[in-house]
């Protein structure tokens, strides 16, 4: 569990309303993923708590993917920024629970990955032991259409799928549903 | 621990449980240890998932296709991640780290299955190990998510969500390789028959888990073979191929006393670590 002078801090996500709780947040949100640079960690959905302590500040991230390689670069980076913004001690701890889907993302954040050429998740995370498994249609970050087709499953990222237009016939990246 | 932050119409059904926050990448510095028991246990785990992500490594820029090389990487990432995960909760008990475990224990000290040490073959025997492995996981991590211990259940919670597209992935090749071409057909039938005597190892009762289980902890693995093996004749008879009738392998179970695969894969994996003790780059 993560604490901050025996305070619980509740990995929900949500910027705290303390003012100096909400300045560590606002300094580790800036931070991007490696591997999606204009996304903040904050827009994924992985930013999950930040607290302050006489000392310096805790924050609270969560992985996206069991073996997401960019979870130690995003720690180093998590530290480097409350370094930076004047905190003399950084923690970043991680959580498990409550587990990381693609319904975390924000709208904004699902906009600046259209706008990047990668087409955001379809809808949202099925519920668990929920019997429908068809997917909504993934649509063309280039020209918009409808009409793509899944290449391949895995794609460059734990976190993308392989699509081609049929329209456009542009290959693009998608970052699937989870 | 109460929710604390208001629902929106963004919310869905799969966002909304908020639990309590659990530390397992660096557990050491949390309060959650492990018990000796739960230790071994959470090793068992995650000695399975480490060997098969060592195995399914072997593939990249050897698979069939590049999309393959890149699913089955994929896959191993995954897997690497829940055998991180265990590794590390396994260590808070005797104050070793995740590398501790991965790297400084010898071939007797491991405690994976005979089925994640079986070499790749070809794909379709890949693929065959993957079927029953991920259908296995699957029925396991769904009863683990509601283990009394909330680090085991956490992690299962995380894991259930990859192991379900890793049996997705698993058993659509099935479907393609046994709806195939006759060679197709031959060789994941074959794939079938060559791991199937190491299936029956997973539904081993072995100290600590029966133990472990009493306390609901874990989950007994003799009590997921029904429904695993429903599911496995299900799939491989819709895929049009028999399900092998051949009875489990001979051997002390997760010993490796029987595996002559262990040492190998043990040599390969740890060399770099045992050869430069505390390398970094």
């Amino acid at each position: 569990m993560s604490t901050v002078e025996h305070r619980p801090l509740t990995p929900n996500g949500i910027r705290p309303e303390e003012p100096a709780d909400a300045a560590v947040w606002d300094a580790a949100a800036q931070v991007t993923d490696p591997e999606i640079p204009v996304l903040t960690i904050a827009d994924l959905g992985i930013l999950r708590a930040a607290g302050a302590t006489p000392e310096g500040g805790v924050v609270v991230i969560t992985p996206t993917y069991s073996g997401c390689p960019a979870m130690d670069t995003i720690t180093a980076d998590v530290t480097a920024a409350l370094r930076e913004a004047g905190y003399g001690t950084a923690r970043v701890d991680t959580v498990l629970t409550p587990s990381w889907t693609t319904d975390w993302m924000t709208e904004d954040g699902k906009r600046k990955l259209r706008e990047y050429g990668i087409t955001p998740p379809s809808g949202n995370a099925p519920a668990r032991g929920g019997p429908v498994r068809v997917g909504l249609s993934v649509k063309c970050p280039r020209c918009d259409s409808l009409d793509t087709k899944e290449l391949a499953r895995f794609g460059s990222t734990a976190c993308k799928a392989l699509y081609q237009c049929q329209t456009c016939l542009e290959p693009f990246d998608y970052f699937k549903v989870l | 621990m109460s929710h604390s932050g208001g629902f929106t119409s963004q919310d869905s059904a799969t966002k909304i449980s908020v639990g309590d926050a659990i530390t397992p990448e660096d557990v050491s510095a949390s309060s959650a240890v492990a018990s000796d028991e739960t230790a071994r246990y959470a090793l068992l785990l995650g000695d399975d998932c480490l060997i098969l992500a060592q195995r399914l490594g072997h593939w990249i820029s050897r698979a069939p296709e590049l999309e393959e090389d890149i699913a089955l990487g994929n896959i191993a990432l995954d897997l690497l991640g829940h055998a991180r995960f265990f590794l590390t909760y396994a260590g808070s008990a005797w104050g070793k780290t995740e590398d501790d475990l991965a790297y400084f224990r010898s071939e007797e000290e491991f405690r994976s299955c005979r089925l994640v040490e079986q070499e790749n073959g070809d794909f379709g025997r890949t693929i065959a190990r993957q079927l029953l492995f991920s259908f296995y996981t699957h029925e396991l991590y769904q009863r683990l998510v509601r283990s009394a211990d909330t680090t085991l259940a956490a992690i299962a919670d995380k894991a259930l969500k990859e192991v379900d597209y890793h049996q997705d992935h698993a058993a659509q090749w099935l479907l393609r390789l046994g709806g195939g071409t006759d060679e197709s057909k031959r060789r994941m039938q074959e794939g079938l028959e060559s791991v199937w005597p190491y299936l029956e190892e997973l539904f081993a009762d072995v100290e600590p888990t029966p133990t472990l289980a009493e306390q609901e902890v874990a989950v007994l693995p003799s009590s997921l073979r029904d429904a695993v093996l429903t599911r496995l004749s299900s799939i491989i008879e819709e895929s049009g191929l028999e399900v092998p009738a051949s009875k489990g392998a001979f051997g002390a179970d997760r010993s490796g006393r029987f595996s002559e695969n262990r040492g190998f894969i043990l040599a390969e994996m740890q060399v770099l670590a045992r050869q430069h003790p505390g390398a970094t780059w």
